[in-house]
């Protein structure tokens, strides 16, 4: 289906004004809000066969020139019929960073949606584990934020030794 | 992380008393690399299992927003460390397609060389360790030691034979020399050899496919919704490969069959993968037999790769532009935007989501990682089989802890 097709398809169902498009080489990218971001991606899913949520990762736009929104949030998704691409973009300002979680449209979405919970702390609304994954649990920082430097903040000193018994 | 978060089932109650919790790993010799499994069993059959991972977290995406777009090559290439010509690969098509570069001939045909090459390299650790999880230590040397072959071509092609490092912005760090293209040609004709003796040693083996056969079955529809690609997806009957569907390098020119498989078991994981690399033999062949002359590095008056050493010295437009792509104020100078470009890498889709601010350092380096996604599916594999069967899947799927965490 071509790009155009979809977008239509899409604007049908979420009204004219809910997104917007933009290209880049071969990357075709919807803009939506955090409100319909949710309902996009159903549509996507079981209407426009997207049946593969390829990639799942966060932008921290804090130095990024030019830029209005803190984070950006882009789902790749992927069509693995016909092989077409098509990248969900949507934006979000602190203090409300948190976003539904599309587990329930794709499993897959589990991992993808801890690992951008734990270097952003953006979190997932109704995410079945929503747990820190790769960084230790008592960590308390975002570590992939642009506001956290690139040598820490010295939360690997005060790290208390683990015995044998509580690990 | 303490056990009690992770219980997943109340044992507290009456009927659920007779469970127990298994700690496997992080130092365990049948994960290989350092991963956690939290299992809870009944008896010997495994009731569910959690990963616990990040052991290896090292920062990487933090690191590549700190080196410019060459240095960051040095990172990929630690990534998954059995195919690190692969990583090299994948970030470069994604920098190479943010910037627009149009690589040479003999560049890309280079690259695919090696790439087959490294991917022969990943499924035979895959199959050599899957085997020797299973008790099966013969086959374990014969894959190994053709390991061994591709790690001196590398060795030729680069001068070092872990992490080559070789590939650049633009193309490769030098050309390859003739004693490169005899030992390829050298490892075409003695690899067919090693390779029949693998499957003679495990195709059949009584052993290996009891404990192989109708183990971790991954539905199709399973595998597509829980977002697996390569091997993994193409054993479940997903018709897939992006060398075919989204063609990058020299692919297009070359006649290769996409292997597939229906069952989803660990077998026909290892079957795919046995064959995969027959194919890839085959493009290794027709590749280094037709490899286009020229040079392997762009035009240099497109100002994206270092001139030659000789023309540093020698003329000051040269001299200029070395400085102009050494300095941290200068350097690439890339359009302002975001691309995601992604390779088929040996265990399945490899992709960089590069964000660019404009400088010579990427703003955003986004890895997506295949064994991190292929690890997410192995709590369903697993639940309902035996303590013995745990191995049995976790080579199957070929998980590259370094990758895993990064």
């Amino acid at each position: 289906m071509p790009f155009d097709a979809i977008v239509t398809q899409l604007q049908s169902r979420l009204g004219a004004d809910a997104l917007t498009t933009s290209e880049f080489r071969d990357n075709r990218r919807i803009h939506v809000s955090p409100d319909q971001l949710f309902e996009a991606l159903r549509i996507l899913n079981a209407d426009l066969c997207f049946d593969m949520l390829a990639e799942l990762t966060a932008v921290d736009y804090l130095k990024f020139p030019g830029a209005r929104d803190r984070f950006g949030v882009i789902y790749g998704l992927l069509n693995t019929e016909s092989g077409e691409r098509v990248y969900v973009k949507t934006f979000l300002n602190e203090p409300d960073v948190s976003l539904p979680s599309v587990y329930s449209i794709w499993r897959g979405a589990d991992w993808l949606e801890r690992e951008v919970y734990d270097m952003y702390g953006i979190h997932f609304e109704g995410h079945p584990d929503l747990r820190r994954i790769l960084m230790p649990e008592e960590f308390t920082s975002w570590p992939l934020r642009k506001d956290y430097p690139m040598r820490g903040k010295g939360e690997r000193h005060n790290f208390t030794p683990i015995t044998r018994a509580e690990s | 992380m303490p056990l009690e978060q992770l219980q997943p089932l109340d044992a507290t109650t009456e009927e659920k008393d007779y469970l127990w919790t298994l700690n496997f790993g992080p130092q365990h010799p049948a994960t290989h690399t350092t991963l956690r499994l939290i299992l809870t069993l009944d008896g010997e059959t495994v009731v569910k299992a959690v990963p616990d991972i990040g052991f290896l977290h090292s920062g990487f995406e933090k690191l590549g927003e700190d080196l410019d777009y060459n240095q960051y090559v040095t990172i990929v290439d630690r990534m998954n460390y059995i195919s690190p010509i692969m990583n090299e690969v994948a970030w470069f098509h994604s920098v190479e397609k943010l910037m627009g570069i149009e690589l040479t001939p003999r560049c890309k045909y280079l690259r695919v060389i090696l790439g087959e090459l490294s991917r022969i390299s990943d499924h035979l650790l895959a199959i050599g360790a899957q085997a020797l999880d299973l008790g099966g230590f013969t086959a374990f040397l014969y894959a190994f030691n053709q390991r061994e072959y591709i790690y001196d071509i590398f060795e030729t092609a680069s001068g070092q034979r872990f992490h080559p490092s070789y590939l650049r912005v633009g193309g490769l760090v030098f050309d390859v020399d003739d004693d490169f293209i005899r030992k390829v040609r050298g490892f075409v004709k003695t690899f067919p050899k090693a390779h029949a003796d693998v499957c003679r040693l495990l195709n059949r083996n009584r052993i290996f496919l009891d404990r192989t056969q109708g183990i971790g079955i991954l539905s199709k529809e399973m595998a597509i919704n829980m977002s697996c690609t390569g091997p993994i997806a193409r054993a479940s009957g997903v018709v897939r490969d992006i060398r075919k569907d989204e063609p990058y390098l020299a692919y297009p020119d070359f006649d290769f069959k996409v292997v597939c498989a229906q069952e989803g078991d660990s077998f026909a994981r290892y079957l795919v993968r046995m064959e995969e690399m027959i194919e890839s033999l085959k493009i290794i062949d027709k590749a280094i037999e037709n490899l286009p002359t020229g040079g392997v590095s762009v035009d240099a008056d497109s100002k994206v790769v270092f001139p030659e050493q000789q023309a540093v010295y020698r003329s000051i437009e040269s001299l200029i532009q070395h400085f102009e792509l050494v300095m941290p104020n200068r350097q690439w100078t890339p359009p302002v935007d975001e691309i995601y470009g992604c390779i088929e890498s040996p265990n399945g889709e490899l992709g960089f989501y590069v964000v660019s601010d404009g400088t010579g350092v990427s703003y955003r380096a986004r890895t997506r990682p295949p064994s991190y996604i292929h690890f997410a599916i192995f709590p369903y594999l697993i639940e309902g089989h035996t303590l013995s069967d745990v191995v049995a899947v976790l080579g199957s799927l070929n998980i590259i802890a370094a990758e895993l965490d990064r």
